[in-house]
């Protein structure tokens, strides 16, 4: 009797076993922080990257819906791809604000990558040494993350805006 | 100024530790196992530099944990806090173990009874 109840239990320990080892390699473990969406932004101050006296606060989110937040870079090739999406973004919709923020690069190249594909931003911040996409929970570039003027994350787009990215955030603003 | 000279090495030494501590109990989120101490990697090297900044204006080490899991995720620390979430993970091997133990103890039993 008793030996039956060890068998059982090892049985079901190992129906247990296999489930868990199932689940965990079928799973996708590629992390985002996509989990993140609904959050309330915590209090940031960009400077602009054209001068230290300008700066974008929480309080200038109040002034539209919605405000993509985009990080970029003159040396990040994904970046260019998406350009054109952020270019048609602003021409195309009056609902939402973008704000760029120049992460890791040199001012004058920054300034020339956007004579060359056109300026989307409102606003331009600088992030020098990458602190303010830490506040922002970027962990690599593009990044977008689209907040409402209640200060809460509603969207995050992890590596360039594509056609479909681009179908979503106009289905979301409208 | 002998205060200053006196005790800066030794907080430039105690930040450090701590940076190390830190940092070895953080997930690098764009490496392959690595923690933020161990990789070199563009996203390792600005944690690093936060988890420094936030040493410098006094922020303990819960503090900044509780910061970077609000804009990361618990999945940033390689050792997550206790919860509802979690709960199951962090009670199976206590639950493993004492089912070990039952079984250990029924054997030991039956073989003294034959």
């Amino acid at each position: 009797m008793k030996i039956n109840i060890i068998r059982i239990s090892v049985f079901i320990f190992l129906i247990f076993f296999i489930i868990i080892m199932f689940v965990g390699l079928t799973k996708n473990n590629n992390y985002n922080t996509k989990n993140l969406v609904g959050n309330e932004i915590s209090e940031f101050q960009l400077i602009s990257l054209n001068n230290n006296e300008t700066f974008f606060e929480n309080n200038d989110l109040i002034n539209s819906q919605f405000t993509l937040i985009n990080f970029f870079a003159s040396w990040c090739s994904p970046c260019r791809l998406e350009h054109k999406y952020l270019i048609k973004l602003k021409e195309e919709n009056k609902k939402i604000k973008i704000v760029g923020i120049n992460f890791k690069d040199k001012k004058d190249n920054a300034l020339s990558f956007l004579k060359e594909l056109g300026n989307p931003y409102e606003f331009i911040a600088k992030d020098s040494d990458g602190s303010v996409s830490v506040l922002f929970g970027v962990y690599g570039i593009p990044e977008s993350i689209l907040i409402n003027n209640e200060q809460k994350i509603i969207k995050k787009f992890i590596g360039p805006i594509n056609q479909s990215h681009y179908k979503e955030l106009v289905q979301i603003i409208n | 100024m002998i205060y200053f000279l006196l005790y800066s090495p030794m907080l430039i030494a105690d930040n450090k530790s701590n940076l190390l501590e830190i940092t070895k109990n953080l997930r690098c989120l764009v490496c392959q196992g690595q923690s933020i101490a161990d990789s070199n990697s563009d996203f390792a090297l600005t944690i690093k530099l936060v988890v420094e900044d936030q040493l410098k204006s006094g922020k303990n080490k819960n503090e900044i944990y509780k910061f970077l899991i609000s804009k990361y995720g618990e999945w940033i620390v390689y050792k997550p806090s206790f919860s509802k979430d979690n709960f199951f993970l962090w009670l199976l091997p206590y639950g493993i173990f004492l089912f070990g133990g039952m079984i250990i103890f029924v054997i030991l039993k039956k073989k003294k009874h034959s």
